[in-house]
């Protein structure tokens, strides 16, 4: 594997704290000021960064995420250009693992060989793909690992104990249990049924867990943070930038500000709490 | 899967036919549709379950429905010998029915409690809230918010028949939108509701199963054919959006070398326009809601919006098995323009006493340039698949004429 994210667990495990995983959409509201954002997070005490790609159909989002992949798009943002954003940011910074999220269709034809090689070139760790369930790993999952690029799978509440060892069996990286079914930026999870989940995940695999959907303050990401090795948020940060843009839905000058703030609001929620229970 | 010399095979386990088609879903929703599948399987095989369906369309859908001679529209185009498969005659006005009556028995075996469905010119929606006022489940209907303005009749239909229609306001507004949102309520809905699909497309199983609950259209035709020319049919013919209403059609008759098979798709004001919905003749293969298949997409993989007069065509994709019977070259794909298929419309008015909804006026816009230049023995079955009561606005704001 390219190792920046096994190695950025190892760190944290040293450190005796869970990781802090922000989702942030590329192009939103524009492609330079997303760029900003990227190239800040680390500082802002983002442990593993997941870099949105939009797609016109994304249907296990809600209409927070929708609404940023729509400005993305109109922003003129491409997987190629996202690619370029990848190599820009790995200019300045070598170690912080950056995971692709999107949807398949714009990867498929953009050519899964093609995008892994320039993927891996630009640097590139890990991939979410929200509609390729293992039933569906020779598309991508197999070549990316082959490419030496994590495949991180999703797990959610209704993958049962006899579905999870198959959900596994070619995921690397960390696994991202989604703590709710619903679509993003819905209500979280309770504490308990988080804690449970993340016990029954540990009988079946030994890759770092984050958990997400639903986390919105530093408090709830504080209560993931005791139960998983990292907590994901994504919605929360782009309303806190959906609410910084001017009324014509353009970047102001507080938009990078603001996301960042609450970024490192949320990082020191996470960091509050020392998990101890990370072998 | 044409190995043993067959074309109805597909798809294979994991539902393929050939490169299109298969399971392309979030994970929340993997474990639903592998019960699903399971249930599917079974019912399927079940004589209980086929008999139920059996007595449910006989006595209340009504079928079989007839096959009726165009004696008229033959005589016009002094060609070929033209049958309309009649199916706007069954209760609620369209096929969409077939399916419903399929899947709300299913539904109930499930256990499922609570009924979902998206729409786009309203048939289908109109086809859930009837089954489920039927069989007292509650329902829930996505719609576009264009397609609510332009079907005004159906979206009141669906509130009469107790069904709660939520208007869809993200993306292009129509059909593929009020698709996500539905798949949105049943990743979130996971234990109690059952998504009852429309077409032929979405996750496998649904492009088998709804292919499965249409064909009974097909099989009809077989017996009835055989009754009225004493022979198969040489050319069927008919309209495609996602698709069901044909495969149910040409499905019985894939395996008859003799029987050509002609889709029709809306080109809208034209395919080289940029406004239609000609995805097998316009677009090119990409993944969008559970599966591969011909879309209408950019260089970049983003969806574009179809456009059609008819609603209930206007989808960027077509159901995976459509666009495998194209690439192996079963059936034939053609596009009839807005304007093409609203003069259809007015020539079955007038001449055979027939509204047509404007979905098969495409298909009698192709039967229009081929029939001409047939002899009259060529008999051509086109299915007449739903009925124009609902499109008399559309098409009366496009003939510029108030009512």
């Amino acid at each position: 594997m390219s190792g920046r994210i096994e190695k950025r667990f190892q760190v944290l495990r040293k450190e005796g704290r869970a990781g802090l995983i922000t989702f942030t959409m590329m192009g939103d509201p524009d492609i330079e000021t997303s760029f900003e954002i990227l190239r800040g997070l680390p500082a802002a005490g983002a442990d593993v960064i997941e870099i949105g790609s939009p797609f016109t159909d994304p249907m296990a989002d809600g209409p927070v995420i929708q609404f940023a992949g729509q400005r993305a798009l109109k922003a003129g943002i491409t997987l190629e250009k996202t690619i370029g954003l990848v190599r820009r940011f790995r200019e300045e910074d070598n170690e912080t693992p950056l995971v692709l999220m999107g949807y398949y269709n714009p990867i498929y034809i953009y050519g899964v060989e093609r995008f892994l090689k320039n993927a891996k070139e630009a640097g590139l760790d890990g991939m979410i793909v929200v509609d390729l369930p293992p039933e569906e790993d020779r598309e991508l999952c197999l070549p990316a690992l082959e490419a030496e690029i994590d495949f991180i799978r999703l797990a959610t509440p209704t993958t049962d104990d006899v579905r999870l060892p198959h959900v596994l069996e070619n995921s690397s990286g960390f696994v991202y249990y989604i703590s709710i079914t619903g679509i993003t930026g819905a209500a979280g999870a309770t504490e308990s049924s988080v804690d449970s989940a993340v016990t029954r995940l540990r009988h079946h695999t030994e890759l770092p867990i984050a958990v997400g959907f639903g986390i919105k303050t530093p408090e709830q990401a504080a209560e993931v943070a005791r139960a998983a090795d990292a907590a994901v948020v994504g919605t929360a940060i782009i309303s806190e930038l959906e609410n910084s843009l001017n009324s014509d839905g353009t970047a102001s000058s507080e938009t990078v500000a603001s996301v960042l703030g609450l970024v490192r609001a949320l990082s020191a929620g996470v960091c509050q709490s020392a998990t101890g229970t990370v072998s | 899967m044409n190995t043993a010399n067959t074309y109805r095979a597909g798809p294979d386990p994991e539902g393929h036919f050939g490169i299109f088609g298969g399971r392309y879903v979030a994970e929340t929703l993997m474990p639903l549709i592998l019960d699903l599948e399971a249930a599917w399987g079974v019912a399927r095989k079940d004589t209980a379950f086929t008999e139920e369906m059996s007595h449910w369309l006989k006595h209340y859908v009504g079928r079989p429905s007839p096959l009726y001679h165009a004696r008229r529209l033959s005589e016009y185009w002094n060609g070929a010998k033209i049958y309309f498969k009649r199916d706007e005659l069954n209760h609620t006005g369209a096929h969409k029915i077939n399916n419903c009556i399929g899947q709300i028995l299913l539904a109930k075996r499930m256990g499922k409690t609570r009924i979902i469905a998206e729409t786009g010119a309203g048939q289908h929606g109109v086809a859930t809230a009837t089954v489920c006022a039927l069989f007292n489940l509650p329902c829930t209907v996505y719609m576009g918010e264009v397609d609510i303005a332009r079907q005004k009749p159906n979206v009141f239909r669906m509130k009469l028949l107790g069904a709660e229609v939520v208007s869809v306001t993200s993306g292009s507004r129509t059909l593929k939108d009020a698709m996500n949102e539905a798949l949105r309520d049943w990743v979130t809905n996971v234990e109690d509701t059952y998504y009852l699909i429309g077409t032929v497309a979405g996750p496998h199983p649904y492009p088998e199963m709804v292919r499965e609950f249409q064909s009974v259209i097909g099989e009809e035709v077989r017996e009835q054919i055989m009754q009225a020319e004493g022979r198969l049919p040489d050319t069927l013919v008919a309209c495609v959006g996602g698709g069901s209403n044909a495969i149910g059609l040409f499905h019985p008759f894939l395996d008859d070398p003799g029987v050509d098979m002609i889709g029709v798709e809306a080109a809208g004001e034209g395919t080289d326009t940029g406004h239609h919905a000609s995805s097998l003749s316009a677009g090119s293969p990409g993944v969008l809601h559970g599966n591969r298949t011909y879309l209408l997409q950019n260089e970049h993989g983003q969806i574009q919006e179809a456009y059609s007069i008819s609603a209930g065509l206007d989808y960027p994709g077509i159901g995976p098995e459509h666009s495998w019977l194209k690439d192996v070259g079963r059936v034939d794909y053609a596009p009839v323009t807005d304007g093409e298929a609203l003069e259809a419309f007015q020539l079955c008015s007038r001449l055979e006493g027939i509204i047509p909804a404007l979905e098969p006026a495409h298909a009698l816009a192709h039967v229009a340039k081929i029939a001409a230049k047939l002899p009259p023995e060529h008999v051509i079955v086109m299915n007449m698949c739903g009925r124009g009561d609902k499109d008399i606005f559309t098409v009366a704001a496009a003939l510029e004429t108030d009512i």
